[in-house]
């Protein structure tokens, strides 16, 4: 039989794990206001020369493990009677550059990858316990020291951005360089890209030249029909890219 | 003998009891497992946030470079390599900007830096600069003739 008395015991306990349950806020960084910004990426396929510095700079920047890539670089012919089936090759990433093409004539061109960083991203969907997200400000990051490796995500991305990192046995992928960019910088591989090729966009900044150039220019996503909001934006890419 | 409606009752409420404490003592688990800072944003761990914007750069960014070097900005504008950045050919120099004195960066080969670039692909832009260097220059490494910072400003050999 409950008491007035039993009753009075519990609730001090009742009140301890309420304070608990209500966690506290802590301080966000420093002269960075996420909701001020939407992060995005262009892509010229017309300035990509297949150099690869910008998936050394993102080796460098970032430690990806050799062999795994958060950002790389393919080359693709079409031949002129077979459209939809080009000849893809990314030698190592595109790393080191690429040897003379095998193939003659058709149509040849560089493809930058990376993550889409996608509004509604398939690979945030299914991470069951919270440790892959989207940001305020448009990035999708992971939680190194949540994450459980289960690879869900690396399923889900229909990009194929994501890489289980073979000592840590987390899943990692493109940051944007989220410790750059919050720091008022550039991404590695924009930095270093020789041609600008490649350029971050800030979707929120009106003043970002982003937005004249999707205004003027023919801009496409991949994959467009999968809706996942993606937001790394190619300029003049073919459509035999996949 | 008057029987009370409620004489069992006891049963119910002990059970109400040991319902309560389970649910308290989950409460107090699942507080001390999910981390204070999960739910601020979304459904993820809202430190996460700021642990990974405090990670160390690498590359130190055009701007820092040319803090100091006025005189490799002042070359490079208006030639062909006005666009290129510091840190594309010099490489990861964030530790040189933290302490010049004590880091310096090497000197890049051009003989193998040059090419990465402009070495003759079929993929490659029609209109960029492309060159078979075997054929190009015989061996001889490119800043014997091109000045790396301005290659068709300033040719005939290495400026400074």
């Amino acid at each position: 039989m409950i008491t007035r008395r039993k009753l009075l015991m519990l609730l001090p306990a009742a009140a301890l794990a309420w304070e608990y349950v209500l966690a506290g806020t802590p301080e966000s960084a420093p002269g960075y206001n996420r909701n001020q910004h939407w992060w995005g990426m262009l892509l010229d396929i017309d300035k990509c020369i297949g150099c690869g510095s910008c998936v050394r700079a993102c080796a460098n920047e970032n430690d990806v493990p050799e062999g795994y890539f958060r950002t790389w670089v393919e080359r693709y012919h079409v031949s002129d009677w077979r459209q939809e089936v080009p000849q893809v090759d990314s030698p190592n990433g595109g790393k080191n550059g690429f040897p003379p093409s095998e193939a003659q004539g058709g149509k040849n061109f560089f493809v930058p990858k990376m993550c889409n960083h996608c509004v509604d991203s398939p690979c945030t969907q299914v991470c069951p316990v919270g440790a892959t997200f989207h940001t305020p400000d448009s990035v999708v990051l992971v939680d190194d020291t949540y994450c459980l490796g289960c690879r869900y995500c690396i399923q889900a991305c229909p990009y194929g951005c994501r890489f289980l990192h073979p000592i840590r046995r987390t899943a990692q992928k493109c940051t944007l360089c989220y410790h750059r960019i919050t720091r008022g910088l550039t991404t590695a591989c924009c930095e270093n890209c020789p041609t600008g090729a490649r350029q971050l966009a800030d979707l929120k900044n009106p003043n970002d030249p982003i937005h004249e150039f999707l205004k003027t220019h023919s801009v496409q996503v991949l994959k467009p029909h999968l809706a996942t909001g993606a937001k790394a934006f190619y300029h003049d890419l073919d459509g035999s890219v996949r | 003998m008057q029987v009370s409606k409620f004489k069992d009752a006891g049963h119910l409420v002990r059970l109400a009891i040991a319902f309560a404490v389970v649910f308290l003592v989950f409460l107090l688990i699942r507080a001390h497992f999910i981390p204070k800072s999960f739910g601020q944003y979304g459904h993820y761990r809202g430190d996460a946030l700021a642990e990974l914007s405090s990670k160390p750069v690498s590359y130190a960014g055009h701007q820092a470079c040319e803090d100091c070097h006025g005189n490799v900005v002042s070359m490079k504008t208006g030639g062909k390599h006005t666009g290129v950045n510091c840190e594309a050919c010099h490489g990861t120099l964030a530790k040189h900007v933290d302490n010049p004195a004590l880091v310096t960066p090497q000197l890049p080969d051009t003989a193998l830096l040059c090419p990465s670039c402009h070495e003759a692909n079929i993929a490659k832009p029609k209109n960029f600069p492309q060159v078979m260097s075997a054929r190009h220059s015989g061996g001889a490494v490119c800043k014997s003739c091109h000045q790396p910072h301005s290659p068709l400003l300033q040719p005939g050999g290495e400026q400074s």
